[in-house]
């Protein structure tokens, strides 16, 4: 049964932990993800689910119960933002090589300094290496539907890694949306039961865990965590496809808008997307064959998708969420070019800063960018390969 | 209380093979505190650190109870989320066995960076024993100073040099701040006293909620003492009141060893090299100094524990 609602992206995020309903929950509060954290409190006071939720008193700690409870045979989850992220960092790779299937949203927000609550992805792109899967979302919905999907792509015994659920501060998490939600019963049906291979709490065989890990075998752990997230690529489609046939709603690694005939394409991910499909159903009225492509998965990057869905558009921008400092523009900008590259055949690929800090994307910004980009089309030139949109002089 | 026969027939779950110094205070200590446990099922977790890096290189491991190693700072927080996981399987019927959990840290890893892990552990009242194994020093990169460091100890990040002679600070007394969390477990005791240790470990394992308990574990590198004279120089911490024995029993405090005679404090510190600049000619005042230290800890004690303030006869 599928039931039409309004809630905000935090509301919605939570409702499907209480329908996921995790043995373990350690989590830690910050803005913008406070919310899930209070409204979970409250399933767990109200006994409304069986969670063992843990208070913790730092998001290190967060991460740490949550790997303690993952390894020791529990379905374990926690949520946290920007700063909280950063403070993970360093139990985020354990996590990883732990392969430990830890489901976290992460309520993007920009990291300090100077001290922001607002959105942007340099809390995302900060553990874009770290080895956890990274699923985007647009709206409350797509939030909603990621986080029952994590489960079972983080479980699945060629996977077994942390999956991070991203949604925009604010834009999502504190916005009212109308999406659709499953029932309980379904959706404890799809997630199913977690069944860990090797675990902690099991009498009969003690395992240590967390073992010193030399020059003789590190590099091979290392190798196959990237197996582990080739294998993902595939169990995400799978996942996208059985999760089709309870929501109506499929979901692959790249939503492609537009594309098949476009000759100017913004790559955007998360609440921008929305706004970019917008503008190039303007200019398609106008004409203009402008298509968006919207990464849903970050970690692994889903490289021939992207390629194949690029291959004939004639001149692409990038849009970042998230400054690298390298001064050769954003982190996906280096990540789209590089797929593009295989190609050979003179894609222009030119890079748009834009949003940090929660700064406002207008409609008139992506029109900007798509005026641009008609423009390197006609011409064949770049002049700038970086800009910086709605940035004061 | 058990007899050492006795213990000798409960399984030993820390096994030879591991690679801790010979004279090493810590493999002592884990054993004697998981022989309490008798038979009980264990998971272990613990801080990066000497006991870690020496018993699970991989592919090998040391233990043969369930354990874990996460990072340096979160042995707290991460058989919190071990325990709060058995609580979680155990209500939901998906495991049927009991379980203890005991983490361990060195003193680097439990007075100082993991310092906020365990106090949130400690607060939140999960069913685990923290052990910290407390060697006065980060001796796992190579004894550098940690809040454990006593006074005048010559370190490599406080090294006895021509106008600083060591540390110059006092060492922090994590077992008050334990104490302080109101929990209802906390001791110290050292590896030189194997009944004490059992009772206490005992006692750790049986309480509901959160124990503490500070093992002085010496680290033969780091104290430079005589390999094979670990028991004797453990034993002198003890007798000169450098590490009294305490315990902490929902709030009431009780002295578990009084000395009858008052050894000074340069019977600890001379056999070892980390304190030989403290006998140079013209130091005198900063042992003194260091007496004066341990005196007065060890009457503040004695307040503390409903005991005549008095210092043993000399």
């Amino acid at each position: 049964m599928k039931t039409k609602v309004a809630l905000t992206g935090n509301e919605a995020v939570a409702q499907a932990m209480k329908q996921i309903n995790p043995d373990v929950v350690a989590a830690y509060p910050i803005t913008p993800q406070t919310e899930i954290v209070q409204i979970f409190s409250s399933f767990v006071a109200n006994g409304e689910v069986d969670t063992e939720f843990i208070a913790v008193e730092s998001e290190h700690s967060a991460m740490s119960a949550a790997i303690g409870a993952a390894a020791g045979g529990a379905r374990a989850m926690t949520a946290t933002s920007s700063q909280g992220l950063a403070l993970m960092f360093e139990v985020v790779y354990i996590a990883a090589s732990m392969r430990l299937p830890i489901v976290f949203p992460v309520v993007n927000r920009a990291l300090s300094g100077p001290i922001n609550i607002h959105c942007d992805h340099s809390d995302a792109m900060g553990l874009r290496d770290s080895g956890v899967i990274q699923l985007f979302s647009e709206n409350a919905q797509e939030a909603y539907d990621n986080m029952i999907q994590a489960v079972r792509i983080a479980e699945h015994p060629d996977v077994r890694l942390p999956v991070m659920v991203n949604m925009d501060g604010f834009i999502t998490s504190h916005a009212m949306d109308v999406l659709e939600v499953l029932d309980d019963e379904t959706v404890r049906n799809f997630v199913g039961t977690y069944v860990p291979e090797d675990y902690l709490l099991d009498a009969k065989n003690p395992i240590s865990m967390g073992n010193f890990d030399m020059y003789d075998f590190y590099f091979e752990h290392k190798r196959q965590q990237v197996e582990a997230m080739k294998a993902a690529r595939e169990i995400i489609k799978e996942v996208g496809k059985e999760f089709a046939k309870i929501s109506g709603r499929e979901y692959g690694l790249i939503e492609a808008y537009k594309l098949d005939d476009a000759d100017v394409a913004v790559v955007v991910l998360n609440s921008a997307a929305g706004t970019a499909k917008g503008v190039a159903d303007e200019l398609r009225a106008k004409g203009i064959r402008a298509g968006v492509l919207k990464p849903r998965v970050y970690r692994p990057f889903p490289q021939d998708e992207i390629r194949e869905a690029l291959k004939g558009v004639k001149a692409v921008a990038v849009m970042d969420r998230a400054e690298t400092f390298s001064t050769c523009g954003g982190p996906m900008f280096a990540d789209i070019r590089n797929t593009l590259y295989d190609l050979k055949n003179d894609i222009k690929v030119v890079n748009y800063i834009y949003g940090l800090g929660g700064r406002d994307l207008r409609l008139e910004h992506v029109e900007q960018v798509f005026e641009d980009l008609e423009n390197i089309r006609k011409t064949g030139r770049v002049d700038e390969t970086v800009k910086y949109l709605g940035l004061r002089d | 209380m058990a007899t050492l026969k006795e213990l000798s027939r409960v399984e030993e779950r820390f096994v030879g093979g591991h690679r801790l110094c010979a004279g090493c205070g810590h493999g002592i200590a884990v054993r004697m505190i998981l022989n309490a446990a008798e038979n009980s099922n264990v998971v272990v977790g613990c801080a990066t650190g000497c006991l870690e890096v020496a018993s699970t290189i991989y592919p090998y491991t040391a233990w043969r109870c369930s354990f874990i190693h996460n990072a340096f700072e979160n042995a707290g927080a991460t058989i919190s989320g071990v325990e709060a996981a058995y609580r979680a399987l155990k209500k939901k019927g998906k495991i049927n066995e009991d379980f203890k959990f005991i983490a361990f840290g060195g003193d680097g890893g439990t007075y100082d960076i993991g310092l906020q892990s365990l106090s949130g552990a400690m607060e939140r009242g999960h069913n685990i024993v923290y052990v910290c194994l407390d060697n006065e020093a980060y001796m796992n990169t190579g004894i550098q100073r940690s809040s454990a460091t006593p006074t005048g100890a010559d370190t490599t990040t406080s090294p006895a040099g021509k106008v600083i002679p060591g540390k110059q600070q006092p060492r922090k007394d994590l077992t008050a701040i334990m104490a302080a969390h109101n929990i209802p477990y906390a001791a110290q005791t050292a590896i030189s006293n194997w009944q004490d240790v059992h009772k206490k470990a005992k006692k750790a394992l049986e309480v509901e909620g959160p124990a503490f308990i500070n093992v002085l574990s010496p680290c033969p590198r780091g104290w430079r003492y005589n390999t094979p004279d670990i028991v004797e120089i453990t034993k002198l911490a003890v007798e000169t009141r450098f590490w009294p024995l305490f315990e902490v029993e929902n709030g009431k405090w009780k002295l578990n060893y009084k000395p009858k005679k008052y050894v000074p404090i340069e019977e600890f510190l001379k056999p070892q090299g980390r304190f030989r600049h403290l006998f140079k000619p013209g130091n005198e005042h900063l042992i003194k100094a260091i007496q004066e230290e341990v005196d007065n800890r060890w009457l503040a004690l004695l307040e503390r524990c409903g005991e005549t303030p008095e210092l043993p006869p000399r």
